[in-house]
């Protein structure tokens, strides 16, 4: 089944960073096929990033994602440029600190980048805690799989951080489910 | 071999005037190629468009005539794929300074391993006598009709200050300065820029009278200062002429280069 | 033995141009290509090769010809702005059959216009943007896959026929990573060497003339003026310069069919949709969910020179629907090879047609 993802936030937050480890994580692990995209503009840091990603069963043909089944927000300037329309049957994530407004559809509020300085010490990996609620309260992936990619996709030496706050996540997005 | 075996001779007559500079400033340089004892399997000749830019067409080794002011940059592209070679680029005032003024900033910046000798007519002249960024104030070209009045690119000075290990100047009268700069020039690791003044009868001196080939040439060698002596001159306060311009070695160092065959 | 990697489009490109056995890179950086100059940058070194990154994307062409001369396989990549720049020195690489490879990740223009996002607006650029007439190959991946793949096939073609082949590729598939897999070793047709004895500029019966490499005693003269078979200048010879240009556009023009990389669908198809790049995966989504409408799909994994004669392989075509993301290039091209109509569906702004527009398209014509 071809599922859409989008992340969106400011620049820096590590958007595309995550889709990447997302997309490495279906095609990679989970042997099943993933594009990921991305729509940026020329400011390095802040401004509104996009970043998607399609994971399908088959090969992919169309590779942008038009119709997002699952929306990952981390800003509030993100969620109303690439949030604020999403369909109801849809699920979001929104960075419950820094997104204000709520969506019509399912709504799983992650503190993830409270959580990332406060309980990790460093609001770098919030993009992680929100992949780790991502796999939890959609199972888009498998966590094994996500794990790998993480491992696969940060700096050395932070291998044990960011599983931390991978795990976080996991508990988040659980939290939410129940 | 003598410097004659480098030349095809299935090319000539050759296509400059009678009376040009450049073809002393060729056999200045085969005479430098030819004492270094490079051979012909491993030298390379290399121009842009323009009068000094045909000489590698006369000349039996590999050689790449490219396009107008771009040489510097394609002997970058041979000297890095296989330093093995020896790279000698032939360029003119309007092909180094104008055109390819940036890539000539750049070359000497990386200080790769090339000698670059550049054949200073002061004009275009293949192009029939158009004023060029060397031509002195006030001078008559097709261009210039009421006399130059921008002022002179100094290519030596460019050359110095954007880092280049070896720079010089002499005249197409100095031959044997010339020929030994050269020389020095291929023998320094690193980019060397030897600038050659030399005379166009046909398109320079016909319109600034210096008709007579000999009248060019010793137009460069009365307008020729030793660069020891202009300094003598400034160090005790005395003008030096503004037609005049400095010869001699302007530098010679060891700033780290590239290309250089390990 | 296959690896499978989940890689970004412009890694491809890099990485199948070191399979291949490129060993110079010259570059100048722009968006969105930007990518492919990094990563030669960190590789090149380590595999005894040259990375060098010019002041310009005029020095950058250059540097890739001069390199070419001394027997390396060498590219540059672009997008542009800088392939503007290059064209005076591509016909160089024309003129003095200078094997070489161009990669242009296609952004919105003219001029600066979209740096982040998509197009194929060089398309006529590529084979006519430099001043006078040659012939000259391009290949337009639509997959991270195909990237790789044409990549190492442009370097073959390049050697082969002695000119510089264009990778016209995009923003779109240029950042785009999904999954391929990389094979151990790819084939590498080298170019063939000048047999001593013949003039450097005699070409054989493919129009082709064999390689006098710089360093090896074969002491050739090249030069971008119009040439003799020895390679000296000739400018004034009306015959000889008719007799060169005429081979330099034959010896592709005449091999198109041994060039041509296609992928026909469904020839029986009234409807036939023809791509090249990006649109090719839109359309390919339209076939796999509408199978019941029977449209089919021409592929162009090759675009120049265009191959006319595969648009009767459709023999049943009432119409033949273009997409691309320009103002109809290629469509222009496709109407002077046939008399099936052509419905050009141009696409400016940087996005890709999404399945729902070309459906609409085709539902228009039924």
């Amino acid at each position: 089944m071809r599922r859409e993802v989008r992340f969106s936030g400011f620049g820096g937050q590590g958007i595309i960073l995550s889709a990447v480890i997302l997309g490495r994580a279906a095609a990679l692990y989970d042997a099943k096929y993933a594009v990921q995209t991305q729509v940026y503009g020329p400011e390095a840091r802040g401004g509104a990033s996009m970043s998607a990603v399609v994971i399908d069963d088959e090969p992919i043909l169309f590779p942008k994602v038009t119709h997002p089944d699952i929306y990952v927000i981390m800003s509030q300037q993100g969620f109303e440029k690439y949030g604020a329309d999403a369909p109801e049957e849809a699920i979001m994530l929104v960075d419950s600190d820094l997104v204000r407004s709520r969506p019509a559809c399912v709504c799983r509020e992650i503190p993830a980048t409270a959580e990332a300085k406060k309980t990790l010490g460093r609001a770098i990996v919030a993009n992680i805690v929100m992949l780790g609620a991502l796999v939890t309260s959609t199972g888009v992936v498998s966590s094994a799989a996500i794990e790998n990619a993480v491992l696969d996709s940060v700096p050395k030496g932070t291998e044990e951080l960011n599983m931390k706050a991978l795990q976080r996540g996991f508990e988040l997005g659980r939290r939410g489910e129940a | 071999m003598s410097f004659k075996d480098w030349f095809r001779e299935d090319r000539l007559p050759h296509i400059f005037c009678t009376g040009c500079g450049n073809g002393t400033v060729i056999n200045c340089t085969l005479e430098a190629v030819e004492e270094m004892g490079w051979i012909r399997d491993t030298t390379v000749f290399i121009s842009g468009i323009g009068c000094s830019s045909r000489a590698p067409g006369y000349i039996t080794t590999d050689s790449l005539h490219t396009t107008h002011g771009r040489a510097l940059a394609f002997a970058t592209g041979v000297k890095l794929a296989n330093p093995r070679l020896n790279v000698v680029v032939f360029t003119g005032d309007g092909d180094l300074a104008a055109i390819g003024g940036n890539h000539f900033i750049h070359a000497c910046r990386r200080n790769i391993d090339i000698t670059v000798v550049c054949m200073n007519n002061m004009i275009y002249g293949m192009t029939g006598g158009q004023g060029s960024p060397c031509t002195p104030p006030g001078a008559i070209s097709t261009t210039t009709p009421y006399g130059m009045c921008e002022p002179v690119f100094d290519l030596s000075a460019l050359a110095v200050t954007a880092g280049a290990n070896y720079v010089a100047r002499w005249t197409s009268y100095h031959v044997t300065e010339l020929t030994k700069a050269i020389k020095v020039g291929l023998d320094t690791p690193g980019f060397s820029f030897i600038e050659a003044m030399v005379q166009c009868p046909t398109a320079y001196g016909r319109r600034n009278k210096l008709r007579q080939v000999s009248d060019m040439v010793t137009y460069l060698k009365t307008h020729a200062l030793l660069l020891q002596k202009k300094q003598r001159m400034e160090e005790e306060g005395e003008t030096v002429p503004a037609d005049m311009f400095a010869v001699g070695e302007f530098v010679r160092r060891d700033r780290p280069a590239m290309g250089v065959l390990k | 033995m296959t690896k499978i990697e989940f890689m970004q489009g412009n890694t491809a490109c890099a990485e199948a141009a070191l399979a291949a056995g490129c060993r110079f890179f010259g570059g100048y950086p722009i968006t969105p290509s930007t990518e492919i100059a990094e990563h030669m940058a960190r590789r090149l070194p380590k595999m005894d090769g040259v990375f060098v990154q010019m002041e310009d994307e005029i020095g950058s062409i250059a540097s890739v010809i001069g390199a070419s001369w001394t027997g390396a396989r060498a590219m540059t990549a672009t997008s542009g702005p800088g392939f503007s720049l290059m064209m005076e020195n591509i016909g160089y690489a024309v003129m003095t059959e200078t094997p070489c490879v161009i990669v242009n990740i296609q952004r919105g223009g003219p001029s600066t216009g979209q740096p982040t996002m998509a197009a194929q607006g060089d398309m006529l650029q590529c084979r006519f943007g430099s001043h006078g007439d040659y012939g000259t190959i391009a290949l337009c991946p639509a997959s991270v896959q195909e990237m790789y793949d044409l990549t190492v096939k442009a370097f073959n073609l390049a050697d082969r026929f002695r000119i510089p082949v264009f990778v016209m590729s995009d923003e779109v598939v240029g950042h785009m990573r999904e999954r391929i897999e990389i094979p151990d070793t790819v084939t590498v047709v080298p170019r063939r060497p000048l047999e001593k004895g013949t003039l450097p500029f005699t070409a054989g019966a493919d129009g082709v003339p064999g390689f006098p490499e710089f360093g090896k005693g074969y002491g050739v003269h090249v030069t971008g003026l119009t040439h003799d078979e020895r390679g000296y200048p000739e400018a004034t010879d009306p015959a000889l310069h008719a007799a060169l240009v005429e081979r330099l556009v034959r010896k592709v023009e005449d091999a198109r069919h041994e060039i041509a990389d296609v992928t026909l669908t469904q020839p029986d198809a009234e409807i036939v949709f023809i791509t090249y790049g990006p649109p090719t995966r839109t359309v390919r989504q339209v076939l796999h969910d509408n199978p019941e409408k029977a449209f089919g799909h021409l592929q162009l994994r090759i675009v120049w020179p265009f191959p006319e004669d595969v648009l009767g392989a459709f023999p049943h075509a009432r119409a033949f629907i273009v997409p691309e993301m320009n103002f109809g290039q290629i469509a222009r091209e496709i109407e002077r090879h046939t008399c099936v109509p052509v419905k050009s569906v141009p696409k400016l702004g940087g996005e890709l047609h999404t399945p729902d527009e070309l459906l609409a398209v085709a539902e228009a014509l039924r």
